[in-house]
């Protein structure tokens, strides 16, 4: 198992170095990553000069890009040629933020979402699961950012109308109140409902469909053939099986998952990552840009690795060799 | 449906019924929709007339090409279903709320300009990106797969590495970061880029198919009676292919509709003035006490998806050979 995780990662290292090396030598041909800098009028033309000198930008992209991997290690995704400050504590402060966010609503998602798909294939064709059904249909079809604009419009409208403050609809956090309090929950309900909604749509369906291919097999015929009650049939036989294709469906979906937080957090304002990137590209910030890339990738292809590990708890018949 | 042009138009020929109907093949799916138009006329029973039954009966699909046939046909004809341009301001008339009066079905902005008929331009400019980009993936995934699947080697490493490499990314962001820096917020040109990352899913799964169909027998016996590697790929091959081929070309639209509409909210799309579903919902965005500016660009998205996903849904019903009874 030990082997099996190692070995994963070594296979990551080169996926991440082509792809970090493909999106560097596109951004540094694309973009120029001290334009911010020459408009910027509080600095001089000695600074930018330094600058491109001590980052190497004079230099040819596969030289860069070697100083640019060495910056990562070393100095922790190195400094903003933009703004000149560490990247590092940005990505740190807004990954939290975005970690409460996202974890949270996923994990109400798939809970929400496995529960809803287990009953509706029990209790196929019934109102309960023609109402789930059609809703994650519509989920399935709905932009994230619209979504979230709607709830956002809605819950103004509530506070401008009644001025009963349910929800805020933008920021993370009053001033004085810490990651778990009372207001920043109030604060982050909106994006969190929003995110999961999204990933509840495609839990459930796929739930429902894993569900029902199992709830027929043989074997859970010959459990109900041999007198094991119905609920058990459904806990331990078929609800366990089904869960397999889920992990696939949730490790696959976690990239979409991120880039529904970039949405999300922009419409909100919410100071996470994917909000950070927005401004870092709108900016022309490029090495900010990379840093997000970068980050992203990895916590993909780490979120990857642990599916493959659930997975083969869950079906034992995997073997890592 | 244009989707069975995207293999007529790469390989010059459409593929011929006879070849799969003469029993070699258990028969996929595939051609069915190639011969959506040249089945009928020839008058085939075959496969797709199985499958045209079962998609005529598929209720829910026959409702979504309703609907989609009705949005997409006022997108098309926008210059005689909108009752003003797209771009005429009347600055007497700004911020109003959906009235019948004037034909201001969906209000109007803050110029006054009548947003009715700017959500039917943006079902334009949107179903225009959606199409052109389902197409030109389409095709580009069919052939890098068909030579991918079939011939193995440097083209089918290369093809599962970088699929491998596009499934670690973020996709939204690469694609925000791309269109950022060469978008320039023109339309042809996002379309363009989104062609070039919406290809990959697609020749996946024509690999798929031509790897496991390449060792079939009736592939062998075309090549006992000396038939070339083209011929195999193109008029042995790939009308099997073409089942999985439609469903994921007409569920790319829905997708590419999406993704570019939420690239144009962030800004990175495409940019004001050509209105685009996307631009429409973050214009909105300023107005939140004008609930419609959000509402109705955002509800056409949704309808457009929904329906081109019951389509989607309704052929994968109908393609699939191994379902043969036809739906109540």
């Amino acid at each position: 198992m030990l082997t099996y995780i190692a070995r994963r990662l070594l296979y990551s290292i080169p996926v991440l170095i082509v792809s970090t090396f493909l999106s560097f030598t596109f951004v540094s041909l694309a973009g120029n990553p001290v334009a911010l800098l020459r408009q910027n009028p509080r600095i001089s033309a000695n600074t930018i000069h330094n600058e491109i000198i001590q980052n190497h930008l004079n230099k040819s992209i596969p030289v860069r890009y070697g100083y640019w991997l060495r910056d990562i290690f070393e100095h922790k995704l190195g400094n903003s040629l933009a703004t000149l400050q560490p990247i590092w504590p940005d990505i740190q402060r807004t990954l939290g933020h975005t970690a409460q966010v996202v974890l949270t609503a996923e994990l109400l998602a798939l809970l929400l979402g496995v529960a809803v798909g287990i009953f509706s294939a029990i209790r196929q064709y019934s109102p309960f699961d023609y109402f789930f059904t059609s809703l994650s249909f519509l989920g399935y079809a709905m932009p994230v950012f619209w979504l979230a604009l709607l709830l956002q419009i809605l819950f103004v409208d509530i506070y401008l109308k009644w001025h009963v403050r349910v929800f805020y609809t933008s920021t993370l956090n009053s001033p004085g109140h810490g990651a778990w309090s009372l207001d920043r929950l109030q604060h982050i309900a909106l994006p969190v409902f929003t995110l999961a909604t999204i990933s509840f749509a495609l839990y459930s369906r796929y739930m429902r469909a894993s569900m029902l291919d199992v709830i027929n097999s043989d074997y859970a015929r010959t459990a109900r053939a041999k007198g094991v009650p119905e609920w058990r049939v459904v806990m331990r036989h078929v609800f366990r099986n089904a869960l397999i294709p889920i992990v696939t469906v949730t490790a696959l979906n976690f990239g979409a998952v991120l880039g529904g937080a970039i949405v999300t957090e922009t419409v909100f304002t919410l100071d996470g990552i994917g909000f950070y990137f927005v401004q870092k590209l709108n900016n022309g910030d490029l090495y900010a840009v990379m840093a997000y890339l970068v980050v992203t990738s990895v916590i993909i292809i780490v979120f990857n690795l642990i599916a493959d590990i659930v997975y083969g708890y869950l079906d034992p018949r995997i073997r890592y060799d | 449906m244009t989707e069975p042009t995207p293999a007529q138009l790469a390989h010059g020929n459409v593929a011929p019924l006879e070849q799969n109907v003469d029993g070699v093949v258990p028969a996929p799916a595939g051609l069915l929709d190639a011969t959506v138009e040249a089945g009928l006329e020839i008058g085939v029973r075959s496969q797709w007339s199985y499958a045209r039954r079962r998609f005529l009966r598929h209720r829910l699909a026959m409702l979504g090409l309703l609907g989609l046939v009705l949005i997409f046909g006022a997108g098309i004809f926008a210059n005689y279903v909108a009752p003003y341009s797209y771009s005429s301001l009347d600055l007497t008339k700004i911020l109003i709320g959906p009235t019948t009066a004037g034909h201001h079905f969906f209000g109007t902005d803050e110029i006054g300009r009548d947003y009715f008929s700017r959500v039917i331009w943006g079902i334009r400019t949107s179903e225009e990106v959606g199409v052109c980009v389902a197409f030109l993936s389409s095709i580009l995934g069919l052939v890098v797969g068909a030579f991918a699947g079939y011939y193995g080697g440097w083209i089918d490493n290369l093809l599962m590495r970088l699929t491998d490499l596009v499934l670690t990314l973020p996709a939204l962001a690469i694609l925000a970061t791309v269109s950022s820096l060469l978008g320039q917020g023109s339309q042809w040109r996002i379309t363009f880029i989104l062609t070039l990352f919406f290809w990959t899913g697609l020749a996946r799964v024509v690999r798929g198919v031509f790897l496991s169909l390449r060792e079939k027998e009736y592939v062998e016996a075309a090549k006992a009676a000396g038939a070339g590697d083209w011929r195999i790929m193109f008029r042995h091959i790939l009308p099997n292919t073409l089942g999985p081929i439609i469903v994921n070309g007409t569920l790319a639209v829905a997708a590419a509709i999406i993704t570019e509409a939420a690239l144009s909210f962030l800004g990175f799309g495409i940019k004001p003035p050509t209105p685009s579903l996307g631009v429409l919902v973050a214009g909105g965005q300023t107005n939140p006490q004008q609930w419609w500016l959000t509402v109705f660009p955002g509800l056409t998205i949704v309808l457009i998806v929904l329906c081109i996903n019951f389509i989607g849904d309704g052929m994968r019903d109908a393609l699939d050979p191994t379902q043969r009874r036809v739906r109540a």
